[in-house]
């Protein structure tokens, strides 16, 4: 059974005839321990899939299951890392996770919750920024303590809606490596919403895209069998991956351009000279008041 | 050597300032004693009006018209009041000493001392408007951010409240003063209870509290959608969703409406103190105004500065307490408080 079951969702935003079908009949399945990455352009409807499996928003029509349940809401089942960091800008990067794990451990001691924190803290190098607040750290630093917050819950499902898209590529690269690492450790079902190609190579053992919105739906699927710990530098050089990765591509042009075409419309234009203001003659103005 | 300019250039403003003040001060003088003089002259005769035109050139005080007073007077009338707080104070401090036996006899036997009932000070006044202000400010305080943030908070409460607040905001001082007063004077009936004290103080603190009021709202219901994101996906309770997400995401918002608030306070206070006969720097002034004296002019003239750099020193005080709790501000110049905070940060550290 899959842990993570989407059957026929569709979601649209606004009131009647501003109706925005964002999207429609999504059906997917996640199996427990796997790593998928769903590609998409940017506007495709990445962000509404992720919240909907979060239970930020809940479908218009169809369902969302995880373990076999119904979602109905946010849950500590699922840890998800925004995209923006959603970090609490008034608290160290220590209290942030501490809210976390006050909410969803209440029962343990306090030096249990100080040992848990600071376990995940160390798993994603941050130790000697613990009482710094988020305005002091760097994109990437924010992202990982991010991503120890989502971790230090000790979900069955991670969820990352874009998490690197907002660092820069060296950055993003390190940030890869780890997070794959972390996950590679426990082997929980991880979900990556992304819009760069490779980085859903380098990471997920499944790629599926989306195809843009409105209405967008998924794609077909791409395997990812590449032998894992998988590194970009020898990776590059794989045939392989290039192969692959052109595939992927040539295939997201595809269903981008056949959405263009396929919202072509032909305007008529209004046969209009446009009036140009013409110049003020300050000097033939004073001949004819002498005349 | 930007400072320095800056600094120089405050100096030249303040400097002509006080120029233009002595010029002014000078010609209303002037015309006050024309004035004077031909008003005797028409009424009494040529002789009286030369007699009062040499008493007012001899420079007798008792016999000087009264017009907008100079600079220099005003520093010296300050000078005065100075001396005379200190006189006030040492006869209160004798006064004790002299009644350190009885009070304790009294304190003893069970009941109540003996306190100093002389005249109060121009600073005794001011301190005791400073109290006012806080009492005020405290209630503004107490009402506005509770119901601030659950106007923020529920829709439903705000559709039913707004109307309240619309209507009562824009009222002046005196008639909120009327109002509280009417209430006030009706329960508190016992003589020696200080009526004034609570009529100011809730009048100040109604009258000041609506940008604290309006400013906590809109913080509360204008918090970032990730944090309440946060709070949703680690399903917080609404009492921590409150005190640690939506309170402090708001803070900046509360701080302004509470600068706002206290300098309101302030401005209202002198005139609410002047109508309820409440004693204070409202107090002082209306004495002075009514007292009418060759020297009473000045003496306003020193308590209006005296507000005004109260004022300020208000103002400066919220500033620096927004910034030590506000975490928006790192790009700001540090305040005086900030400062003294990470110097003792770093004193930890080392």
């Amino acid at each position: 059974m899959p842990y993570l079951e989407l059957k026929n969702v569709s979601k649209s935003f606004g009131a009647d005839s501003e109706k925005i079908e964002v999207l429609k009949d999504i059906n997917l399945s996640v199996e427990k321990g796997e790593f998928l990455a769903i590609v998409g352009f940017s506007g495709s409807g990445k962000s509404t899939l992720i919240n909907l499996i979060n239970g930020l928003i809940f479908p218009d029509s169809g369902e969302i299951l995880v373990d076999g349940k119904k979602v109905t809401g946010p849950g500590p089942d699922r840890g998800i890392i925004f995209q923006n960091y959603s970090l609490l800008p008034w608290l160290t990067v220590y209290q942030n996770i501490q809210l976390a794990v006050d909410e969803i451990f209440p029962h343990l001691s306090k030096s249990e919750k100080e040992e848990h924190i600071k376990t995940y803290i160390e798993m994603v190098n941050l130790t000697p920024a613990l009482e710094k607040k988020p305005a002091e750290l760097s994109g990437g630093m924010k992202q990982r303590v991010s991503v120890a917050r989502a971790l230090a819950i000790n979900p069955e499902i991670l969820l990352m809606d874009e998490p690197l898209s907002a660092l820069d590529a060296l950055t993003r690269g390190t940030l890869q490596d780890e997070i794959v690492q972390i996950w590679d450790k426990d082997r929980k079902t991880a979900l990556l919403i992304t819009n760069d190609v490779d980085e859903g190579i380098i990471m997920a053992d499944r790629i599926i895209p989306l195809k843009p919105g409105p209405k967008a739906t998924l794609g077909k699927e791409f395997k990812i069998d590449f032998e894992r710990p998988r590194i970009m530098t020898s990776i590059n050089k794989n045939p392989e991956f290039k192969k692959l990765r052109n595939e992927i591509i040539e295939y997201l042009i595809e269903i981008g351009s056949e959405r263009r075409v396929n919202d072509q419309v032909n305007y008529e234009l209004p046969n209009l000279k446009p009036i140009m203001p013409k110049r003020f003659n300050w000097k033939r103005k004073k001949v004819t008041e002498k005349v | 050597m930007k400072v320095l300019k800056n600094v120089g250039l405050i100096i030249g403003s303040i400097i002509s300032f006080l120029i233009i003040w002595n010029m002014a001060s000078n010609a209303l003088y002037k015309r006050a004693v024309s004035t004077t003089i031909t008003k005797i002259e028409k009424l009494q005769s040529k002789e009286a009006a030369e007699e009062t035109r040499k008493r007012i050139e001899s420079g007798d005080p008792s016999s000087q018209p009264n017009s907008l007073p100079s600079p220099l007077l005003v520093w010296k009338t300050a000078g005065l009041l100075l001396d005379d707080a200190h006189k006030v104070m040492k006869k209160k401090q004798d006064f004790y000493k002299k009644m350190e036996k009885t009070n304790a006899k009294l304190k003893q036997a069970g009941k109540e001392s003996i306190t100093y009932t002389g005249r109060p000070s121009f600073l005794d006044q001011t301190i005791t408007s400073l109290k006012n202000i806080f009492w005020g400010v405290l209630l503004a305080i107490s009402i506005a951010i509770p119901v601030g943030i659950l106007m923020g908070l529920s829709k439903r409460f705000k559709t039913s409240i707004n109307w309240f607040v619309q209507i009562f905001k824009p009222i002046s001082p005196v008639v909120w003063f009327l109002l509280v007063q009417m209430i006030v004077n009706t329960i508190m009936t016992d003589p020696d209870s200080d009526n004034a004290f609570v009529i100011t103080f809730i009048s100040v603190g109604l009258c000041a509290m609506w940008a604290t009021l309006v400013n906590t709202s809109v913080g509360v219901s204008s918090v970032d959608e990730s944090y309440l994101n946060v709070s949703k996906v680690l399903r917080l309770g609404i009492g921590k969703k409150i005190f640690k997400v939506v309170l402090p995401a708001s803070i900046p918002l509360i701080f302004t409406g509470l600068r706002i608030t206290v300098s309101v306070a302030w401005m209202v206070l002198i005139a609410v103190e002047w109508l309820s006969q409440s004693p204070g720097l409202g107090g002082f002034v209306r004495e002075e105004f009514q007292n009418g004296s060759s020297s009473s002019n000045a003496k306003i003239m020193v308590a209006m500065f005296v507000i005004g750099i109260i004022g300020v020193i208000l103002d400066k005080l919220m500033a620096s307490v927004q910034g030590l709790v506000s975490f928006e501000n790192k790009s700001q110049s540090p305040s005086p408080l900030s400062i003294m905070r990470n110097m003792f940060i770093s004193k930890k550290a080392a």
